[in-house]
């Protein structure tokens, strides 16, 4: 049911891992299938994020997509990683491909980003 | 090695070849209409009437109460309604909430009508409790309506009790026997049962076909009007060669092959249980159909998993929500008490008579290195 895009993704996620002492943490649940999605950011003093990993309990929508959330995210600054939407993810996956029940996928990383840059901010003030 | 390892029986399965070859004529050299009354007619109207002895020799059901269907569906739908709307004084029914989807959205329809449904209880083993199944007839109840082997977590229902129950309460009593059919004992002579659904694809046999057993003298209203059909309570031309391979599916059935499940599935649920730590059985142990295993995998997302034994030439099903088209986890694993993160990890693996230990090996080689990997990169692990 997956495009050739989402398949290498899901099958190799580039992405997946965990960061050991963490500048931020950002872990959001998806209240529409019970998917969840943990992300590990590492920061340098320019704000700009080194380093992104993610962890997820979800299908292999879910793995692919945060797979390509944190490609377009790592070498950006803060700020460029919050104007990072879903859509973004959607069209590194094949856009239009991607089954529109797997769209919600998407979501999940767009908002565990936010999620993360939030605690991180919280945790710089 | 790769191997192609087909373990999603409960959804369908492969037709046999021999059951191909013997439907082939039916489409070409005997094509008739068995409501003709030529030659070609008459030689379609003798094999329907043999199709229906096989079947019915089956269950030890006089021929006369084999009603062909389009197959479990149409079965299902034909016994609870065709029951409720016969019968003008009553307006309750009794089942499950672990029932088939054409069971329940059946119920579920019937209740916008104005019937009554009661949705039994079951237990974390997907066991209806008899002593509520009791207290719910009333005088208003026309159906019991209660699956024999549920298609996922694979419980059996002691039908022989729920049939006393229901004689004793003078209630007619539907069993879906779809997934169950030749691979439990079934016997209409001793177990009082009004009505059995059965489909073909289930057991070797063509899609589109199937059966609804309705004992003498019970009366149903049929769904659709038309000719004189299967005693008019299925009206349509005959499916002529999916019956004739119905019947033969039936008759490949041999109880060797029930024998030969059930030693696979259990030595692949005490494989997995032993190779994989965090694993839980859903569903009973004992009374358990011959061919289904479902596990939850903890902390592993199920849908995820099966696209990697997917692509591993693995065929299983899920009872992940993201594998439904709601988005919902499975209503039969949400209804023995799983949380929606367990149900989100289970996956059903159905086996078949042509199932072989190399299949079976090969499935846990791949479980082990696949549920070892999500695990490694999920949340709840950590």
């Amino acid at each position: 049911m997956y495009n050739k895009k989402v398949m290498k993704r899901f099958l190799k996620p580039k992405y997946a891992g965990k960061i050991k002492d963490p500048d931020a943490v950002g872990e959001v649940g998806n209240p529409n299938c019970g998917d969840l999605l943990k992300i590990y950011l590492k920061v340098d003093k320019k704000g700009v994020i080194k380093k992104i990993r993610f962890n997820t309990f979800g299908c292999g929508m879910a793995i692919a997509a945060s797979d390509a959330m944190c490609e377009l995210v790592e070498g950006k600054t803060i700020d460029e990683a919050l104007k990072i939407k879903s859509k973004d993810i959607l069209d590194l996956m094949g856009g239009k491909d991607v089954p529109v029940l797997k769209v919600h996928c998407s979501v999940l990383g767009e908002s565990a980003l936010k999620e993360a840059i939030k605690n991180y901010k919280n945790k710089k003030k | 090695m790769r191997r192609f390892v087909y373990m999603d029986n409960g959804a369908t399965t492969v037709v046999d070849s021999e059951v191909v070859k013997t439907m082939l004529p039916y489409f070409t050299e005997k094509f008739g209409n068995a409501s003709s009354v030529h030659g070609k007619g008459q030689e379609a109207k003798r094999v329907l009437e043999e199709s229906r002895e096989t079947v019915a020799k089956s269950i030890r059901a006089k021929p006369s109460e084999i009603i062909f269907t389009s197959g479990g569906t149409e079965s299902d739908n034909l016994a609870i309604k065709g029951v409720v709307y016969n019968d003008k004084e009553k307006n309750h029914i009794i089942t499950s909430n672990i029932e088939h989807h054409a069971v329940l959205n059946t119920c579920k329809e019937l209740e916008k009508e104005g019937f009554k449904v009661t949705y039994l209880d079951v237990d974390k083993e997907g066991f209806i409790d008899l002593e509520q199944l009791e207290k719910s007839i009333t005088d208003k109840t026309a159906l019991v309506s209660i699956m024999q082997g549920n298609n996922e977590i694979g419980t059996i229902q002691d039908i022989e009790k729920i049939g006393k129950i229901c004689k004793k309460n003078s209630v007619l009593f539907h069993s879906d026997t779809v997934q169950s059919f030749t691979k439990t004992p079934l016997d209409v002579k001793r177990v009082n049962v009004d009505l059995l659904s059965f489909s073909a694809h289930k057991i070797h046999g063509p899609k589109g076909v199937g059966a609804l057993f309705v004992r003498e003298g019970v009366k149903i209203k049929p769904l659709y009007q038309g000719g004189a059909h299967e005693r008019g309570i299925r009206p349509g031309t005959e499916n002529i060669s999916g019956i004739v391979g119905f019947a033969k599916a039936v008759s490949l059935c041999k109880s060797g092959h029930v024998e030969h499940m059930k030693k696979l599935r259990d030595y692949f649920i005490d494989s997995v249980l032993k190779d994989i730590d965090d694993v839980l059985l859903n569903g009973p142990r004992k009374e358990r159909l011959c061919n289904n295993a479902n596990l939850c995998f903890r902390h592993v997302e199920g849908e995820g998993l099966g696209a990697y034994l997917d692509v591993n030439g693995i065929c299983v099903s899920s009872g992940s929500a993201c594998s439904s088209l709601e988005l919902k986890p499975s209503h039969v694993l949400i209804a023995i008490g799983l949380n929606k993160e367990l149900a989100n990890g289970s996956l059903r693996f159905t086996l078949s008579r042509f199932t072989t230990k190399e299949d079976i090996d090969y499935v846990l080689e791949n479980l082990v290195k696949h549920v070892g990997k999500l695990r490694k990169i999920s949340p709840l692990r950590s």
